[in-house]
């Protein structure tokens, strides 16, 4: 019934949508979150809005489960059938502008003022694409828990470092009280990995490839600092402070706020739920400082135009127009983001001023680093996703390390440097 | 009148083409035409996504994958000479990525990874791989097979003599043993995810259960030692249904009478079943062992859902991989080069099981 529901919604709507599109240019427009009622009803009224706003140009939507999303694009450029906007993760942008599916926004100067680094997409010196919203991820504490034991409260200023961060996880594990002091979320076996667990290297001071050519790996993924990273790494499984990769799904989900896991690495995405649990006892904690600075990843999902977009001056304008303060701020209300602006951020429920997430808001302005900027980033993920895993599950961590760069360096030499066509 | 109904069979044959059309063109385009592409492909550097035109770059892409060497490692020693000793009475020895990595003195060796090794007086032999994951999958799948082949089709065989008998009641059990294969094999490895938690699972439970709670949680999907044989076991209830069908037909075609000269021959069951039923089942037994072989080669949906590969490629595949690299890593060649070598492998066995149970 339901399903028969939102076909005839949507056949509705398509029917409004091609009759309001008289004399206007139709501009068709792919997203990846299909399955929430949230987002399509959110995405809708701006498309509705934008549509009403001038008589150029009618946006019609087409929605994809996210797990078929990135197939379904590939496939579509494949076969010559892209949409004129598309909506792509982060990381995977450069990626995508390479091989020629996205061309660079026409967005009007000044346009992109004021929005947290994360949420733009710049690659080859150009912006192809710009996120409504960020994400971030927090160390989740209960404050009862930290001063049972005593552990002070870190800021922004003065984060954990990595021996009060061991000495702590040491403390929770001796305490007994907990399965495991710290919940990583090892379950999730996607793009969680390189962007949950990569800030924790580069905070080592080692990365996934060389940023200054994106040319090698090698001394970035198999150096010194990177090899201590994954001795830390280790060390996490072997003493058995966290649940390591069969860890179940739903344990992942529940752990923290049951409180098998005294600590939780994980994302503003369910900051909402658990404060609905546990109050004002949760606490959202920066990332430990483990030698070059706290850092977390940045980067979401965010709106850009193919390359085979016939009117790519229409594409802009909408998302020129989806960037309105009011629609990042309805975005962040509807599922729990953190709003691309300060000006947007203080038209939020959660991120205003002495909002209970505002905290997420400081966290990405100052930690948020962006995953490497080079179309070679989605096979490094896997790359990285592969090694982390492997080490976690007892592999030798230099061999580990190096069979990554191997592969990495393979995959650039086999991709021409990953050199922008001529 | 035979010979006029052969003329009016042959002279239709337009009509015996555009009825095997739509299937020829079919299995053309998703079969035929897919296999020369990716033979092709595997002499190429394509790939999923790029600007970059494909190149033809040979046997590269197979070399990449079949390459090995091998190192002698000598003990390390000190400057006078004498081995070094640990204090647990080992010695010890130069790491191998010295060799493997930027060393000028072994350039045949360089990106390579120890695969397996053995000691040799007091040196160590070792066999390094440049492809060690593919080298693990195919050992992985080999093994596979090599368990699963005779395993599920004597479980099969078995299955099917005991529901071969008149009992009241009997199409209960053949619904019931048939009824994995009915189900998805995704759901099926789903659901055996949940049987395999490493500690809130059925079988734990179940385990500790029966031994008064003595036994110890295994993670069974997630320790290197065991999930192999977890994605056995379950591989195997899983299809075992399928093929004791097929042993069935087969028995109910060998004639009543036969049995019932046995009979009067005075033949024990046993004697039975080595000189009427297993003859008699012949064909079948050749048409299930090709099968199955074929089946367990192309191991991948459990893979998929269950491990991942995973844990330290434990339970990597060579159909997870190609799809993997294919897919995942955009890297198409070796993708397609994988599924030649996995195509050649299953060519080979099965010529090799033809010959071998060939009619004498």
């Amino acid at each position: 019934m339901k399903s028969l529901r939102l076909l005839t919604t949507s056949l509705a709507i398509a029917t409004a949508m091609s009759t309001a599109a008289f004399a206007q240019t139709e501009l068709t427009m792919w997203y990846h979150g299909a399955g929430s009622t949230v987002e399509r009803d959110l995405i809708n009224t701006i498309i509705s809005d934008f549509n009403g706003s001038q008589s150029d140009w009618t946006v019609t939507l087409q929605e994809f489960p996210q797990a078929a999303y990135n197939d379904s694009v590939v496939a579509a450029a494949v076969a010559g059938n892209l949409p004129d906007i598309i909506d792509v993760d982060g990381p995977v942008m450069p990626n995508w502008a390479w091989a020629g599916y996205m061309q660079p926004l026409q967005l009007s100067e000044g346009a992109l003022d004021g929005f947290l680094p994360g949420a733009i997409g710049k690659y080859n010196g150009e912006v192809y694409s710009v996120g409504l919203w960020d994400a971030a991820i927090a160390m989740y504490a209960r404050r009862s828990t930290l001063e049972k034991f005593d552990i002070r409260i870190p800021t922004l200023d003065e984060p954990w470092t990595r021996e009060e961060f061991d000495e702590i996880l040491a403390t929770l594990k001796e305490s007994g009280e907990f399965e495991y002091p710290l919940n990583l979320g090892m379950a999730d076996q996607g793009e969680w990995y390189p962007y949950a667990f990569g800030p924790f290297l580069w905070s080592f001071g080692g990365d996934m490839v060389d940023r200054s050519s994106y040319q090698t790996a090698e001394g970035a993924l198999n150096g010194d600092a990177a090899i201590e990273f994954g001795e830390w790494w280790q060390s996490l499984f072997t003493n058995e402070y966290a649940p390591g990769t069969s860890q179940d799904m739903a344990d992942h989900e529940t752990g923290f706020i049951d409180g098998d896991y005294a600590l939780q690495w994980n994302g503003n995405w369910v900051a909402v739920n658990t404060l609905n649990a546990l109050g004002d006892d949760v606490l959202f904690l920066p990332a430990p400082d483990f030698g070059t600075g706290p850092k977390i990843g940045g980067a979401s999902w965010q709106f850009g135009v193919s390359a085979t977009s016939e009117h790519p001056e229409g594409a802009s304008a909408f998302i020129e127009f989806a960037l309105q303060p009011e629609y990042l701020a309805a975005f962040s209300d509807g599922i729990g983001l953190i709003p691309a602006t300060a000006e947007a951020a203080a038209m939020t429920e959660n991120y205003k001023e002495g909002g209970p997430l505002e905290v997420f808001y400081g966290l990405s302005e100052a930690q948020a680093t962006l995953r490497p900027v080079t179309p070679g980033y989605v096979f490094q993920a896997l790359e990285f996703r592969k090694a982390l895993s492997d080490i976690a599950n007892g592999a030798d961590v230099v061999d580990a390390l190096d069979a990554a760069t191997d592969a990495i360096n393979d995959d650039i030499a086999r991709n021409n440097n990953y050199a922008t066509a001529q | 009148m035979r010979p006029t109904r052969t003329k009016s069979l042959q002279s239709h044959s337009l009509a015996g083409w555009l009825m095997s059309g739509p299937a020829l063109a079919l299995v053309t385009l998703f079969l035929i035409v897919p296999f020369l592409l990716a033979f092709w492909f595997s002499f190429t550097n394509q790939r999923l996504i790029s600007p970059n035109p494909t190149q033809f770059v040979g046997t590269s892409n197979f070399e990449q994958l079949l390459g090995v060497g091998a190192l002698v490692l000598e003990p390390e020693r000190t400057e006078d000479g004498s081995l070094i000793v640990s204090e647990t009475g080992e010695l010890s020895y130069p790491r191998v990525r010295e060799f493997t990595r930027n060393n000028p003195d072994y350039p045949q060796l360089e990106g390579m990874r120890e695969w397996f090794g053995w000691s040799w007086g007091e040196s160590k032999v070792l066999v390094l791989a440049r492809d060690l994951v593919f080298m693990k999958a195919l050992t992985n799948t080999l093994f596979f097979v090599a368990v699963v082949a005779p395993l599920q089709s004597g479980i099969a065989l078995l299955l099917a003599l005991m529901i071969n008998q008149k009992l009241r009641g009997i199409n209960v059990f053949r619904t019931v043993y048939f009824m994995p294969v009915v189900v998805s094999i995704v759901v099926v490895s789903l659901l055996w995810r949940f049987i395999y938690d490493g500690r809130s699972g059925l079988l734990n439970n179940l385990l500790q259960f029966l031994s008064f709670g003595q036994f110890q949680p295994i993670d069974w999907l997630g320790n290197p030692d065991t999930a192999m044989f977890a994605i056995i076991v379950m591989s195997i209830w899983q299809a075992v249904g399928f093929h004791m069908v097929i042993w069935l037909a087969g028995l109910q075609n060998i004639p009543l009478t036969l049995y019932e000269a046995a009979d009067i021959e005075g033949a024990t069951a046993w004697q039975k079943f080595r000189f009427v039923t297993w003859p008699g089942l012949r064909n079948t037994a050749v048409l299930i062992l090709v099968v199955i072989t074929m089946q367990a080669f192309a191991l991948f949906a459990q893979i998929d859902v269950m491990t991942n590969g995973g844990p330290l490629d434990s339970t990597q595949t060579l159909v997870f991989q190609a799809v993997t690299r294919g897919y995942e890593q955009q890297n198409i060649a070796g993708g397609s080069a994988i599924s030649v070598l996995l195509f050649l492998i299953v060519l080979a066995i099965s010529l090799f099981q033809r010959y071998v149970t060939r009619e004498r």
